[in-house]
């Protein structure tokens, strides 16, 4: 598959629309519903508990066009959450005592306002995580950041699939690993991946392709080794995430021919001990205009939460999203293969 | 066109349970034993298969064990030295019988 330049939606691909995707992902198959899967677990429907984690949206702008996105980012894409936007967001975390606010994007940083909300978010004593995708910080007019984030303790979890270039470059660019390299250096400098510095920063490896992610612990061993070894850079943990059948991922399924094989190996690979610790039982995720999700595929596939649940951040109401029921599709055998998959990997 | 081998026999293996379930279920025991983690890694254990799977000119094996190498941490790198690794082994084993045919030879003529 070619590198992209520009996301599928400023080529006008039929699967940038969340509803051709939704068709694809939900026609009738032999595969059985998530839903009907989900019994398994033995709690009748999937649903929500406290929330723990307010994921933040901040815009689909990004300075790479990875061949996986989820979200279809790129450097075209225009929606940008606004400054009285975020002022929603400090409103509705102010009502609560959510610990952790994670935000990403797109490249979260490229929000003009992403410094200013990142201090206001602090100011009420959350646990902060930006998912960086760590070119970002090489890019020119963004080279304070990486003091910015430190200064503010904010906690950085990036991407990088493999501990070579090779992968690293295939799936998110050419030159991705190089300036991923140069970007942990400096990173590691203001203390960030090293136990004793209270500076987080962790790794996220998703395969490169149409296969299932290996085992956590393994692999985080390899990284550490690898990394330290060839390039003299550390990092604290590395989660494992699987690869959900949407957005451009589904389109490199169905133009390989490997939608079917996949689909059933998520299938097969239905673990009901991952599914009893899917994220969105503890996660919200809030869009760049405002909008509630359960997780940030449903986001980007505009599933907003339902079954009665606020569905706007200007209804924001604690109580009625906790125990809401989650709504699901067949992409939620993404999230319960193997292992399980998280915005913080492996779930069991 | 009908060929002894077809990809769509692999997800049948297990019917091979079939006639002789007892023994199927002591294979899969076993089997699973073998590629557990122990002193050797999963990945390498699933790089000795694929190496093994080229050795013995297995199609079946072959598909499985690169998804499996990819599925342990494997890349293109690492699967194609294990590769080379199996036909240096056959290539190897071919040319090593050469001292036999010089030990041939040496006995037969003067």
């Amino acid at each position: 598959m070619q590198a992209r330049h520009k996301s599928m939606k400023a080529f006008g691909e039929k699967l940038a629309i969340a509803n051709e995707q939704l068709k694809v992902i939900n026609q009738e198959t032999a595969f059985p519903h998530f839903d009907e899967k989900y019994e398994l677990v033995g709690e009748g429907f999937l649903k929500a508990g406290d929330i723990e984690i307010f994921q933040i949206n901040l815009g689909k702008m990004c300075n790479q066009v990875c061949k996986h996105c989820h979200v279809d980012a790129g450097p075209d894409r225009k929606e940008i959450m606004t400054k009285e936007t975020m002022q929603l967001c400090l409103d509705a975390l102010s009502q609560t005592n959510i610990p952790t606010v994670d935000l990403t994007g797109g490249a979260p940083e490229m929000n003009p306002n992403f410094n200013w909300f990142v201090t206001e978010v602090k100011k009420l004593n959350r646990h902060i995580i930006v998912r960086s995708n760590l070119t970002i910080l090489e890019a020119n007019g963004f080279e304070d950041y990486p003091k910015f984030l430190a200064d503010n303790e904010v906690e950085i979890v990036s991407s990088l699939p493999y501990y070579k270039a090779s992968f690293t470059d295939k799936q998110r660019g050419e030159g991705v690993f190089g300036k991923s390299m140069a970007a942990m250096k400096k990173l590691n400098k203001l203390g960030y991946g090293k136990d004793e510095s209270g500076l987080i920063f962790n790794l996220v490896y998703n395969p490169v392709g149409a296969f299932l992610p290996p085992s956590q612990t393994s692999l985080e061993k390899d990284y550490k080794r690898e990394l330290q070894n060839k390039f003299g850079v550390v990092f604290n943990n590395l989660f494992t995430i699987t690869n959900m059948p949407i957005s451009r991922f589904l389109d490199y399924l169905i133009q390989t021919g490997n939608y079917e094989a996949y689909m059933q190996k998520l299938v097969d690979s239905f673990n009901p001990a991952a599914a009893a610790n899917v994220m969105c039982k503890n996660t919200l995720s809030v869009s760049w205009d405002g909008q509630l999700y359960d997780c940030d595929f449903n986001q980007m596939l505009e599933l907003n939460v339902n079954h009665g649940a606020p569905t706007h951040l200007e209804d924001f109401d604690a109580k009625k999203l906790k125990s809401r029921r989650i709504v699901t599709g067949q992409h939620c055998y993404g999230c319960t293969a193997g292992a399980g998959s998280s915005c913080g990997g492996a779930v069991v | 066109m009908e060929t002894y081998y077809n990809p769509k026999d692999l997800p049948k293996f297990a019917e091979m349970a079939e006639g002789a379930p007892e023994l199927w279920k002591k294979f899969n025991e076993w089997y699973g034993a073998v590629f557990a983690e122990g002193a050797l890694s999963e990945r390498e254990k699933a790089l000795i298969a694929l190496a093994v799977s080229h050795a013995v000119q297995c199609p079946y094996c072959i598909d499985a064990y690169t998804e499996a190498s990819l599925e342990k941490g494997a890349d293109l790198e690492q699967m194609t030295e294990a590769v080379h690794v199996a036909s240096a082994i056959r290539g190897g084993a071919s040319l090593v019988h050469g001292v036999q045919m010089k030990n041939k030879n040496e006995k037969l003529t003067m």
